[in-house]
């Protein structure tokens, strides 16, 4: 075996190594933006919503973003499915926190905007500083508070 | 809404075994002059491996992450190269079919793992079970008849015809009993305590777990004489209570009561003030030569000095001349043949599956899979940087195995288990929130 031909595998054979790493990068920024590809994937495979109104507007939210306390970082992307929060193991969002109860708030959607209603909950939810009676529409941005857990729709 | 992605995990795992191979080929291309008769054998074998990891994660955990297994096959199968090459070169105790083996019984413990567990909030339930498991089997070596002292570090437990090392068994147990512990216990460390200039100090009473976590790492440290290990779970006890806590007070005690007992260490214990000596003055000619010095320290660095940017080549180098190059030192080993280039792109791979691991942490829901996903990917990182950075001299050395490429059983299967669990984790974190029933109208049943 030749030097040259040594010389030449030696550095492919870094170049392969390198070009590993690069195409895991690679999926990893299709990861990172894939709530729009994976978004545009599904709505293409679908030919037509049967629900006229499914069909998703502009200024309408895509993610729960947990702002602040411990799961703080948390995005849950929004679908048409309702979203419960509570320290029960099935919610959407589990929070362990003193301040929250089991079965304690829901989001889900009607008419284009997502809805929030507490479910009894003992130290109730806020909707920016308000306590939240009845089903309340939530704007985009606008912190919701659970116990010590804040989180907020966004695009 | 995160895609399965299982096409991207299949070619990548392909990627990963074609790596593998080549490398193969390359070894016995530079050492025999011709393609290596195990090479099939070897790639096919690993790529059978493979194959049936990915068959039963995609079925029992398909939305998991679709990189975490491709990276663990390459930097795995990197590691069987070069004990492979260390063994073509007669290098002391290298073999690679033990390894191969080995990789075989790691990844059905994986499936295994997979299959059983299926909820990995279970863990949570045994909390104190697997705390007191952990201990149990970091105490394991020091009982008579069972324990067993191998090069100096009393770590060992005798099974018949094979020794195992229960403290890799341990650190796991050891998580699952930290995450589970602190998510119960957060609140009280992190909120109670007063502000003293700008850091919240905790409350004295509330020192309790660190302090006995340090006794623990101390005591492996005195009784085992196992300076990783000791390392290893006091770091990862402190990130851990870090994440749960977001508490910087409890990051500087840590470091200070670490550095107390390393001083302390240092000054009564022969063999860890010998690790500082070495650490200080690698090239002294007396230390060179005394049996334990640093002999093996500077073997490491010749190596990685040979091989320079563009490495020597696989099979071109001599890494065998690294006092046991197999399983501590193959870090070094593989920088000879492979170049700093090469390293690079190791830790690269490393970086990516920790990232990984960080990722999962970041997206799950509840509570204990956030800090039982980052309390692993935690200790991947940090085993990698102790041994990398004490072969390099940046630290002192502690023996500790470089995860998935060192020789050796123990570590390899508690490195799968560890994978995964975080391939678990993964799993439900990205999975979709559970549908309500769907196109049935706008009516929802619940039930009670």
């Amino acid at each position: 075996m030749s030097e040259l031909t040594l010389l030449l595998i030696r550095l492919a054979f870094l170049a392969v190594l390198w070009f590993f790493v690069i195409a895991a990068v690679g999926v990893i920024r299709t990861d990172l933006f894939g709530s729009q590809t994976a978004g545009a994937a599904s709505a293409r495979k679908t030919p037509k919503p049967v629900k006229p109104a499914a069909k998703p507007k502009k200024g309408e939210p895509r993610q729960m973003v947990v702002t602040g306390g411990p799961l703080q970082g948390t995005t849950i992307p929004l679908s048409e499915a309702t979203i419960t929060i509570g320290r029960a193991t099935e919610s959407t969002l589990v929070v362990n926190d003193d301040y929250a109860s089991s079965r304690h708030a829901r989001l889900f959607p009607q008419d284009g905007q997502w809805i929030v209603e507490d479910l009894g909950s003992t130290n109730g939810t806020y909707l920016d500083r308000s306590k939240v009676t009845r089903p309340t529409p939530v704007p985009l941005g606008v912190p919701i508070r659970i116990g010590k857990t804040v989180i907020e729709l966004r695009k | 809404m995160p895609a399965k992605r299982r096409v991207a995990q299949l070619a990548m795992l392909a990627f990963a075994v074609a790596i593998v191979m080549f490398a193969y080929a390359n070894v016995g291309l530079a050492i025999d002059q011709k393609i290596p008769a195990g090479m099939l054998g070897y790639g096919l074998g690993l790529g059978g491996l493979m194959l049936v990891a990915y068959l039963v994660l995609a079925k029992f955990a398909p939305w998991a992450d679709p990189l975490i297994l491709p990276l663990v096959t390459l930097i795995n199968g990197l590691g069987l190269v070069m004990i492979y090459r260390l063994e073509e070169a007669e290098a002391f105790g290298a073999s690679a079919s033990t390894q191969l083996m080995w990789t075989a019984v790691g990844v059905v413990m994986f499936t295994v793992t997979l299959i059983v567990l299926r909820d990995h909030r279970a863990l949570q339930r045994l909390t104190y079970t697997s705390g007191a498991l952990g201990l149990a089997l970091l105490v394991a070596p020091l009982l008579p008849f069972v324990g067993k002292e191998i090069n100096g570090a009393r770590i060992w437990i005798n099974l018949g015809a094979f020794s195992l090392q229960p403290a890799e068994f341990a650190k796991l147990a050891l998580i699952v009993f930290f995450a589970g512990y602190l998510v119960a216990k957060r609140d009280v460390l992190a909120l109670a305590g007063r502000r003293l200039l700008f850091i919240d100090l905790p409350r004295a009473r509330d020192l309790g777990p660190i302090l006995i976590v340090w006794g623990l790492s101390l005591g492996v440290l005195i009784l085992q004489k196992d300076l990783g290990s000791s390392l290893l779970i006091f770091g990862t006890f402190i990130a851990m209570l870090y994440v749960a806590t977001q508490r910087t007070s409890w990051v500087l005690i840590g470091i200070l009561l670490f550095i107390g007992g390393a001083i302390l260490a240092g000054m009564i214990f022969e063999h860890v003030h010998n690790r500082f000596e070495v650490f200080l003055n690698p090239e002294d000619p007396e230390l060179f030569q005394q049996v334990g010095g640093s002999e093996q320290l500077m073997q490491g660095l010749f190596s990685l000095a040979t091989g320079k940017i563009l490495g020597t080549g696989l099979g071109q180098g001599h890494p065998e001349m690294i006092p046991l190059a197999i399983s501590d030192f193959i870090f070094p080993a593989t920088g000879e043949e492979l170049g700093l280039t090469g390293l690079m792109a190791l830790l690269m791979l490393y970086a990516l599956l920790v990232e990984r691991g960080l990722r999962t942490s970041l997206a799950a829901r509840d509570p204990f899979s956030k800090l039982l996903a980052g309390g692993l990917s935690f200790i991947l990182a940090w085993q990698v940087f102790i041994i990398v950075g004490g072969v390099t001299n940046l630290i002192p050395l502690t023996g500790l195995v470089t995860p998935f490429m060192s020789q050796g059983g123990s570590a390899l299967l508690a490195n799968w288990i560890l994978i995964a669990l975080l391939v678990r984790a993964s799993d439900a974190a990205r999975q979709p929130p559970p549908q309500a029933i769907q196109d049935e109208g706008m009516t929802q049943v619940f039930q009670r």
